[in-house]
């Protein structure tokens, strides 16, 4: 199984362009990373640049709009990702819960969508979708 | 608390730190039988307080704390606590003494130590003087953390089987008095050797079932490849271990893919390569960079994630670069001397210069009568007689496949190229 822990840090919703957590914040969490790395569970992590240097794509009534970065209605945005692989929920939960996350800092975990979740029907589908994309 | 809230928590918790607390309890026991010991009965009495006092805050911590006071305990109980005072005084001059200093110098030296006690036992699960179903038992128990009833399941042997074999093992291992360390200089290579093995026979038992009905056991893929990236982060220098991470990355890329609706296995070049794991092949070929990276000659590992790199770059199997696949497997072949890899040359060659100087290599292998009971050699024969238009002998080797197959799954595919013809 498959989990994404996602870091959510209150206020990053309305950081600045070009904010970076501090040195003596990163150390720790470097060690965290190693942990999941020497533990073999570690899959893949990036840290994300705050919303102020992104946009939001919506959909409404089938026509894209685009808004500029930072969005006045966001209450919580993600600043990261861990992607791991655990034997169960509970396995994920106890890594998450060794994170040497701040005070203002939320981690959800969420399991991956495998292929193998899917109903036969959709994983067809999804087959088919990524030959029809393929130059 | 629910009774099995707790259980599940222990349960993850112990995949977690298996390794580390046997690691340490055995670092300071000197004895891996002794230390299991001392950590199942931690478990056990970690499951009974949890279930009364809650999940404590901390329970990879608390785990590692009880284990380690058992230790201590185990060492008073026979009165080995001064002398292993004295032992660690030699080596940290201002440790040592009697009672509480004693004690302290030990919990000290008990500390984490960034891997190398997970390292050691590796190294003393896969030691030489136990049989290879015992090193690869033992890994998944010690380093696994898998209970003997999963590795009964895994393997399909009874659970009695399992049990008999961890604690024979054991017994082995301590008469033989094997050092709880990291071999050093010549010695390395070798036992390292036996390490990459044992991790590749569980990726293989859950990638390609030899007996029963299922085809894959993707969880044994899974803690072979939990297993392999661990290693790869403890002895990072070594190129084998990044090419065994690399080969196990790329085939487990193609677990989706290996298999259609009912179970049925599908091969490499008529897989729906979308189902490939984009993620695992990324790793996978970062895993074989890091090998190429430190140098020196290809080792087999390297040289198998090579030419499952060649696959997982072919967008399409028309894409497949079979020469570079054919020179790989000459150089495979050159290290390992080995038929099996002979035959998969034969199919290289095949699909790189026409079937007829593939077959003729596994005419030569079927006349040597090395691979007489392996199924796959006249299920090769039959493919390649069949792209020749020699239908009956075609159709005679598939025949003869199925009968030697032992999975049901690959029995049914075989039969139904028989069939077809």
């Amino acid at each position: 199984m498959r989990f994404m822990m996602l870091i959510i840090p209150k206020g990053y919703e309305k950081a600045a362009p070009g904010t970076f957590p501090e040195a003596k914040d990163v150390e720790p969490m470097m060690r965290y990373n190693e942990s999941l790395r020497k533990a073999g569970v570690l899959l893949a992590l990036d840290g994300l640049h705050p919303p102020s240097m992104g946009a939001r794509v919506s959909f409404k009534g089938g026509k894209s709009s685009v808004v500029d970065g930072p969005f006045a209605e966001a209450k919580e945005v993600v600043g990261g990702y861990w992607m791991i692989q655990a034997k169960s929920r509970e396995e994920a939960i106890e890594w998450a819960r060794r994170c040497p996350a701040g005070d203002t800092e939320t981690i959800e975990v969420r399991q991956v969508q495998e292929l193998s979740d899917f109903p036969e029907d959709v994983r067809q589908v999804v087959g088919k979708e990524f030959k029809a994309s393929a130059p | 608390m629910t009774d099995q809230r707790a259980e599940r928590i222990l349960e993850a918790v112990w995949r977690m730190e298996a390794a580390r607390i046997i690691g340490g309890v055995t670092r300071l026991v000197r004895d891996v039988s002794v230390a299991e010991d001392l950590a199942q009965e931690t478990l056990v009495t970690a499951l009974e307080r949890w279930r009364e006092e809650g999940i404590p805050e901390n329970p990879g911590a608390w785990l590692m704390a009880a284990a380690k006071n058992r230790a201590i305990d185990s060492l008073r109980r026979r009165g080995m606590m001064e002398r292993k005072a004295a032992e660690l005084a030699d080596a940290v001059p201002s440790s040592g003494g009697s009672g509480e200093a004693a004690e302290e110098a030990v919990l000290a030296a008990l500390e984490d130590d960034g891997g190398d006690d997970v390292l050691r036992l590796m190294f003393v699960a896969c030691h030489p003087v136990l049989s290879t179903e015992a090193r690869v038992a033992l890994t998944l128990r010690l380093l696994g953390g898998l209970t003997t009833d999963e590795i009964a399941r895994a393997f399909l042997v009874p659970e009695p089987t399992i049990a008999q074999r961890i604690v024979r093992a054991k017994r082995t291992l301590t008469a033989a008095r094997v050092p709880f360390e990291v071999p050093k200089g010549s010695e390395l290579g070798a036992r390292l050797s036996a390490v990459l093995e044992a991790v590749y026979l569980i990726f293989n038992e859950g990638y390609a079932a030899t007996k029963g009905d299922a085809w894959v056991r993707p969880e044994l893929c899974e803690d072979a490849l939990r297993l392999g990236r661990s290693l790869a982060e403890l002895v990072p220098d070594e190129p084998e271990v990044h090419g065994l991470v690399s080969l196990m990355e790329i085939q487990a890329s193609r677990t989706q893919a290996r298999q259609g609706p009912t179970g049925e296995p599908i091969l490499l070049l008529d897989q729906d390569r979308s189902h490939w794991d984009e993620l695992l092949i990324r790793r996978g070929l970062d895993a074989l960079g890091r090998a190429e990276a430190i140098g020196g000659a290809y080792g087999p590992y390297t040289l198998q994630a090579a030419i499952a790199a060649c696959h997982a770059r072919a967008r399409t199997a028309a894409e497949t670069d079979w020469v570079r696949i054919v020179a790989l497997y000459d150089g495979l072949v050159a290290l390992t001397g080995s038929p099996v890899v002979e035959l998969n040359r034969a199919v290289a060659v095949a699909m790189a210069f026409g079937p007829e100087a593939g077959l003729e290599i596994a005419d030569r292998l079927a006349a040597d009568s090395v691979l007489e009971s392996y199924h796959l050699l006249p299920s090769v024969r039959g493919d390649l007689l069949e792209k020749l238009g020699r239908k009956d002998e075609a159709r005679a080797e598939f025949e003869r496949a199925a009968f030697l197959a032992k999975n049901t799954r690959e029995r049914t595919l075989l039969l139904g190229r028989a069939k077809a013809l």
